[in-house]
């Protein structure tokens, strides 16, 4: 097949700071191609250059066989080559047929608005892809996989021949990923390249045809994805070998932290019961809208349930708000917070203490500098941070540090439960690692931790039970130990 | 379309305003009169030019312009005194005001897009230029003897009619000036791509720069528009007072802003209707109105504002924390949506 764009030797620095150190790169036509990386590694600058947005200091383009200079944003365009950036540049005030055709009537350069024409060539661009969507609805109140579509259309209006996707997957469920992966199979017959941006690893081998690896601004490699398992292109990714191993869970069973009966709320779940531990960690994983997400909410008394019975260590507790259950012990972490919960600039004395400043008052209700001292003194040495000093800020600290400090900040605060919802989602894979890490330490000290995810190697390989819900109901309740990922997969999308 | 008429805010708005008008007729049956209704629909006329113009600026990307009242009062004091200096007629008067009304506004649109600065701290700063300004040049004289012009203009009445006391009564032009930047208005923001470009960059910026749109140029447009409109609203309050205070329409931005957004407009940019606008001036027109004819003191004309602005917010508020409640999150099996 013929290539369509390709990139040699490919130089960009920022203020003396390599970004792409001679990377080469091609896309045929029609192929389905994906772009990987860590964060850092040069995807994004590789992006805006072939998006014209950047101009290389050195190298060589060429589109269809011919060589251009630099691709400026409006030449790129005229090739034919779109991007849909992670945020899908769309208006969500606006219609969706106008969210269509803006770019359209600003091309041909249109004054007034004949809304006719703006339907029109929103209905066509639709009916390339077969999909259709309400044309008078505003896109901020469609789901985020329709408004993906919606950007596509937009990239449809004009000629197309490449369309970069920059990480399309991060928020789609499944379902929305398939329906996706369909429009980008019917381009693919079209004769229209698609390039994906993605560190989303299991998507990646579904649908590409080549993978092409990025590490610190260099091309570690570009290869048939049929050549590549997910162990070889996280070590071509990350230059290192990450032996992925599976929860144990320390001996003995430890007291039951945590107790739910017959928990139910009208329209999120339904009779759900199960018992937590202390130093397990169980799974909860299922679909997006399967009530995982709204049973840690009701669990943590940010929309409480109807009925049904939670009791913390034995103790039958009433959780009607979050407070309730702060003080049964509860904590709960949303998406990404677990690390994003540091304040770089300041002390690590000050970050390990910052969730129990209300512990440290002295009887005037001010902050007392000895408890201060004391406490953050006490979790450091307890969790062996290397520091010299408390004072010292936490950026300065290496990110294996930086990690004990976030474990001993949730640890200070005494939670007996912690609930992580989607600690991972959206992170690269070095970063997610240390993540389990963190998880388990945190539960070998005696936590329990509940961690919702509807990433299956990662309930897999770090719990030591799995719940799995569907419809709001937990419908199987599975050791870890003995289960298979792909059939754990295929467990949480039966039924759809 | 019942279901999508009450999803829109000007529905709300439309009823209580027919509710408020049942009332007052029902008080003082004179509120539901030619007179009356011309009366209030002229006094009205300058917040209603305005709150066009502020409309733009709150799609264009939330938290609004203050300095308009600057503009108004400057380019009043400014045309005063240069009818009366050099005559002319009530087309280049008006002209001039616009355009003056336009140089300044313009000068805030380029300050906020060149240095990127938050509308609001300019628009103060300019706010006190433009007034600071005219107090310096007329130490903050009064003016009562207008030049003619102006006052004739004013004193323009179609459908004339004798009111029972022997008043002559009627229709001013202003509340047409008012209907005129209202269709103005209406016709740039639903049918034109500039308009549509507004609507786009308060929606998102970014994506709005990424597809081509001239951000600078918007942005720049939308404050030279409202000190255009300012300056013509400077024009018609002259005309109606017939005498000119330094300081009479500065303190009135408060009260056009929460016109605009008790109309809808969302104070985080991108939404907002001429309708909704509209209906929020007259909401406040009737108010005051109202309360005259009901002969209750002028003094809780800013309580009553005040109260609408509460009650507005905290239903809408509520709605939206009402509906999160009914939403289907997860369709349980075994139970009915």
């Amino acid at each position: 097949m013929e290539e369509f764009l390709e990139l040699r030797g490919i130089h960009k620095s920022f203020v003396g700071v390599y970004a792409l150190r001679g990377v080469d790169f091609s896309i045929r036509k029609g192929e389905i191609h994906c772009l990987v990386g860590e964060n850092g590694s040069g995807k994004s600058t590789l992006i805006k250059i072939m998006s014209g947005v950047l101009a290389p200091d050195s190298g060589e383009i060429s589109v269809e066989g011919r060589k251009v200079g630099h691709l400026g944003s409006g030449t790129s365009i005229g090739h034919g080559i779109h991007v849909i950036y992670q945020d899908l540049s769309l208006f969500p005030n606006l219609s969706v047929a106008e969210n269509i055709a803006i770019s359209e009537l600003e091309a041909k350069g249109r004054s007034l608005i004949d809304w006719r024409e703006v339907r029109g060539i929103a209905r066509a661009a639709m009916d390339r892809i077969n999909v259709s969507i309400d044309l008078e609805e505003r896109v901020g109140d469609l789901p985020i996989g329709l408004q993906q579509l919606v950007a596509i259309c937009r990239a449809l209006t004009s000629e197309l021949k490449l369309l970069i996707l920059d990480e399309p997957t991060a928020s789609l469920t499944k379902r929305d990923i398939d329906s996706l992966l369909a429009v980008v199979r019917d381009l693919q017959s079209k004769g229209i390249a698609v390039l994906f941006v993605s560190h989303k690893l299991v998507e990646i081998f579904a649908v590409a045809e080549r993978i092409t690896v990025l590490r610190d601004g260099e091309t570690v490699g570009s290869l048939p994805s049929s050549e590549l398992t997910n162990e070889k292109l996280i070590a071509l990714m990350t230059g290192k070998t990450i032996t992925q191993t599976r929860f144990q869970r320390t001996a003995g069973q430890g007291r039951k932290l945590l107790e739910v009966r017959g928990l139910s709320k009208r329209n999120n779940f339904k009779d759900v019961s199960f018992d937590l531990h202390a130093g397990e960690i169980v799974g909860i994983t299922g679909l997006i809208g399967s009530g995982r997400t709204e049973l840690a909410l009701a669990l943590f008394g940010v929309s409480p349930a109807d009925s049904g019975e939670i009791l913390v260590e034995g103790k039958p507790r009433r959780i009607s708000s979050v407070q309730d259950a702060v003080k049964a012990g509860i904590a709960y972490v949303p998406e990404n917070r677990l690390v994003q919960g540091l304040i770089m600039k300041q002390s690590v004395g000050d970050n390990v203490i910052a969730a129990i400043l209300s512990r440290l008052l002295s009887p005037l209700r001010l902050i007392d500098p000895k408890k201060r001292r004391e406490k953050s003194a006490q979790w450091i040495s307890s969790l062996e941070i290397k520091v010299s000093d408390p004072a010292v800020a936490v950026q300065t600290l290496s990110g294996g540090n930086q990690q004990r400090v976030v474990i001993a900040k949730w640890l200070a605060s005494d939670p007996k439960i912690l609930i992580l919802d989607g600690p991972t989602v959206g992170i690269d894979v070095m970063a997610k690692h240390a993540i389990h890490n963190i998880i388990r330490e945190l539960a070998a000290r005696g936590l329990g931790v509940l961690l919702i995810s509807d990433e299956i190697p990662e309930v897999a390989n770090n719990c030591s039970r799995v719940l799995l819900m569907r419809s709001g109901k937990i419908r199987s309740e599975l050791d870890a130990e003995g289960v298979r990922i792909e059939e754990l997969q295929r467990l949480v999308e039966a039924g759809q | 379309m019942v279901k999508k008429l009450l999803r829109q805010n000007e529905s709300y708005l439309g009823i209580l305003i027919l509710f408020l008008c049942v009332g007052i007729s029902v008080a003082n049956p004179s509120f539901l009169t030619f007179e009356n209704i011309s009366g209030f629909l002229k006094s009205y006329s300058m917040v209603g030019i305005m709150a066009v113009g502020t409309l733009f600026v709150i799609i264009l990307g939330g938290p609004a312009d203050v300095s308009f009242t600057a503009i108004a009062q400057a380019v009043e004091y400014a045309i005063v005194v240069m009818t009366l200096k050099w005559g002319g007629n009530i087309y280049v008067a008006l002209l001039a005001a616009a355009v003056m009304g336009a140089i300044m506004g313009l000068a805030n649109g380029f300050i906020i897009h060149y240095f990127r600065l938050p509308t609001i701290i300019v628009t103060i700063a300019t706010f006190n230029i433009y007034f600071g300004m005219m107090y310096v040049i007329t130490r903050g004289k009064l003016i009562n003897n207008i030049h003619p012009l102006l006052k004739s203009f004013g004193n323009v009445l179609l459908f004339p009619a004798t009111s029972k006391i022997g008043g002559t009564y009627g229709l001013s032009l202003h509340p047409l000036l008012w209907l005129a930047a209202l269709l103005l208005g209406w016709f740039i923001l639903r049918r034109t791509f500039l308009g549509r470009s507004i609507c786009a960059i308060g929606g998102n910026e970014t994506a709005a720069e990424r597809i081509g749109i001239r951000t600078l140029w918007t942005r720049v447009f939308v404050f030279g528009f409202v000190g255009l409109l300012s300056g013509v609203a400077g024009v018609v309050h002259v005309s109606i007072v017939q005498s000119v205070v330094p300081n009479i329409i500065v303190g009135k931005e408060l009260e056009v802003i929460a016109a605009v957004v008790i109309g809808g407009a969302s104070v985080f940019g991108g939404r907002g209707t001429l309708t909704g606008t509209f209906l929020g001036v007259l909401l406040f027109a009737i108010l005051n109105n109202g309360l005259t004819l009901l002969t209750v003191s002028s003094y809780w004309y800013n309580v009553a504002i005040g109260v609408v602005i509460t009650a507005a917010i905290t239903i809408s508020a509520y709605q939206q924390q009402r509906q999160a409640r009914r939403r289907v999150n997860v369709k349980v099996e075994g139970e009915r949506a």
